[in-house]
């Protein structure tokens, strides 16, 4: 994984003492219920400050209606949720920005058409002038703008120029400053990295490192195992609404995760089924008709899907 | 692969920035497109005027003359394209004009109210039009096209049931006299008299100072205050700007009610002028306020647009409404060169939109 140099070398500046500190948000047994759906079923999940804590999951295994569930925008039917080990309930999105979770959506944080300065502020614009004069303090709001992109190690020395000037990390960037800047202790990003190639999902993945280092706590959501072995503290697997398992760094290997995912097997069988195929085209004479369960193939198979 | 390996442990920094020159800078503007259709627009009507022999279009007469038909489109465009921004539409605009004239004209001749007081009443029902507009579209979240459309219909027809309750014909005459001592009509019905060297005159109607305070308006609420930040964000992503503490149906219902009570002051502007109400006045407006929006500059997808391209696109129709008669040609190719200018106006705003400020 292209990822893995850069994000070790950061990994050294971590915070040797990350992991004592208390968590910053649980959730303790949620469950969810739609109808007759079980949405979630007893998931447990903890963010502890400069930590990473990877959601991982298939589609369909419950990880919005966690992550909506944590940001505000569903009551959990049961079980409970703690914000520094006091429980607390969420009634809108509001209440959970309040308390410093700030959720980063795939695709639904960003306006391309709008300057990266209106973005930045957008909903919390700072204000001069009093009355019918109070505006839009526009050269403020461009200045710190243009450190706080900075400070995440994107120089914009056009604040004016649209969001959708910017590449697809960028922007996810962007995002992420915002949040940090408004006063996020806890950053829920959803699948940051799905719709990104090698290169924006690197710049992506470096911040989430950053961000860690300045000692957030960081919800990262994806089903790409590749992204989140390399920076993920904690390991949570979501199958088909339930906690599919937990661990820790090192404790696990890309290829295990992919099993506990629910994917994995069937991920064997679509790489093999692949592999024939190619071998079709190419050598029709020498079609491999191995026996699938000889054992996991040498190349774990996250690598022929990762970006 | 490799070269990205060895390019990600350095600095980031950003990778699509590069130096932009003033040009690019104004092209990059989102009223670049109309400012260039203006331009255009005036070539070729001064061309086809003087051809024919006719100085008036290039004289203060002839351009007073578009200006007022620039203003009376202007007055309402801009709001129009502050709600278009925030990515809905109001297409009873032009039967709201109708309906607020009848209000005034039936309050003074019907009612014997004052008529300033009828003017008052006048926008406060139109304004409560567009709110009902605006809390329809937002509760249930049916596309502001269809519930406006449906609205068009309603409120043109109130107009008339309304109408014919009190007057054989279609229209309520006003007794001039009432105007002439009234001080808010003596506001929307007033024009100055300029006295010419040749010892003719020229009149200036206020319907261009109306337009021209309500665009510097619209222009400051849109691009210096929380508000407009507001506007383009709903227009962008109403749930994205939902998502980061805007109100967002606070700020569309607003900018329905904004829209109502624009209508409200051109029909105030008319009905003073011409000294009658019509339950057809404003026909068609909706369509006229929706193309200067968009020749202005403005999506109709919403998020993005321009209060001063908008300003620049009524001029533009007024210039090509009143060019065509000093050109002496047939009023029919009106239409005609109104739906080029705005095929032609699209193609190049997105054009430049693309090429310019980099956004597809």
């Amino acid at each position: 994984m292209d990822a893995t140099p850069m994000t070790d070398a950061l990994m050294d500046r971590s915070p040797a003492t990350a992991g004592d500190a208390g968590p910053l948000l649980e959730a303790r047994d949620v469950s969810k219920y739609f109808g007759a759906v079980v949405a979630l079923e007893g998931v447990s999940l903890t963010v502890r400050p400069g930590q990473v804590t990877c959601l991982l999951g298939d589609n369909g295994a419950g990880k919005s209606t966690l992550i909506k569930t944590l940001s505000g925008v569903h009551r959990p039917d049961k079980g409970t949720l703690a914000v520094d080990g006091q429980p607390v309930e969420f009634s809108s999105p509001r209440d959970a920005l309040d308390a410093g979770i700030a959720t980063v959506y795939q695709d639904l944080s960003v306006m391309p058409l709008m300057s990266i300065t209106r973005n930045f502020f957008l909903g919390n614009e700072p204000t001069v002038g009093v009355g019918p004069l109070k505006r839009f303090d526009l050269p403020r709001a461009a200045g710190i703008a243009r450190e706080e992109m900075k400070r995440i190690g994107i120089d914009v020395r056009d604040t004016d120029q649209a969001v959708g000037t910017l590449s697809g990390g960028e922007r996810q960037t962007l995002a992420i400053a915002r949040a940090e800047y408004f006063g996020a202790r806890v950053l829920i990003l959803d699948e940051p990295t799905s719709a990104l190639g090698v290169k924006q999902s690197a710049i992506v993945l470096r911040h989430i490192i950053a961000a860690r280092n300045r000692g957030l706590g960081v919800i990262f959501i994806t089903h790409n195992v590749s992204h989140a072995l390399p920076i993920g503290d904690t390991f949570t697997i979501l199958s088909r609404g339930r906690t599919g398992g937990q661990f820790k760094r090192g404790e696990v290997s890309e290829a295990q995760l992919h099993s506990q995912m629910g994917g994995g097997d069937e991920l064997h069988e679509l790489t093999r089924e692949l592999e024939a195929l190619a071998g079709t085209d190419r050598r029709p004479a020498t079609v491999p008709t191995s026996d699938p369960s000889t054992g996991a193939p040498s190349e774990p198979p996250g690598s022929s899907m990762a970006n | 692969m490799a070269s990205t390996t060895t390019a990600a442990p350095t600095a980031p920094g950003s990778d699509r920035l590069r130096e932009i020159s003033l040009t690019q800078r104004f092209l990059s503007r989102p009223a670049a497109g109309a400012l260039i259709i203006v331009i255009f627009v005036w070539v070729v009507f001064l061309v086809l005027s003087l051809a024919r022999g006719n100085t008036a279009f290039l004289s203060l007469a002839g351009t007073l003359n578009y200006l007022d038909v620039a203003a009376q489109i202007g007055v309402i465009a801009t709001s129009v394209a502050l709600l278009m921004i925030a990515g809905e539409f109001d297409l009873s605009i032009g039967s709201m004009v109708g309906f607020a004239g009848i209000i005034m004209a039936i309050g003074v001749t019907i009612w014997g109210l004052p008529v300033w007081l009828s003017i008052i009443m006048a926008m406060i029902l139109t304004t409560i039009l567009g709110v009902l507009n605006g809390i329809i579209v937002v509760r249930t979240g049916l596309p502001s096209f269809i519930v406006t459309l449906a609205t068009l219909f309603i409120i043109r027809g109130v107009s008339s049931v309304l109408t014919s309750s009190v007057s054989p014909i279609t229209y309520i005459p006003i007794d001039p006299t009432l105007l002439q001592s009234d001080p808010l009509a003596q506001i929307f019905g007033f024009s100055a008299t300029i006295n010419n060297a040749d010892g003719s005159t020229t009149s200036v109607q206020v319907s261009i100072l109306f337009w021209i305070v309500i665009a510097i308006a619209g222009v400051y609420l849109l691009g210096r205050t929380r508000f407009g930040n507001w506007i383009a964000g709903v227009g962008g992503s109403s749930a994205a700007a939902r998502n980061l503490g805007v109100p967002v149906a606070r700020v569309k219902i607003a900018l329905f009610a904004l829209t109502a009570l624009s209508a409200a002051i051109l029909a105030a502007i008319q009905t003073t002028r011409f000294t009658s109400a019509d339950i057809l006045r404003g026909t068609g407006y909706e369509l006229d306020a929706i193309t200067t929006a968009v020749i202005g500059g403005t999506l109709l997808t919403g998020g993005y647009g321009s209060v001063a391209g908008t300003a620049l696109g009524a001029l533009a129709l007024g210039m090509a409404r009143q060019g065509i008669v000093f050109a002496d040609i047939n009023a029919d190719w009106y239409k005609i060169a109104i739906g080029t200018l705005l095929l032609v106006a699209v193609v190049l705003n997105g054009w430049i939109r693309r090429r310019f400020a980099g956004l597809s």
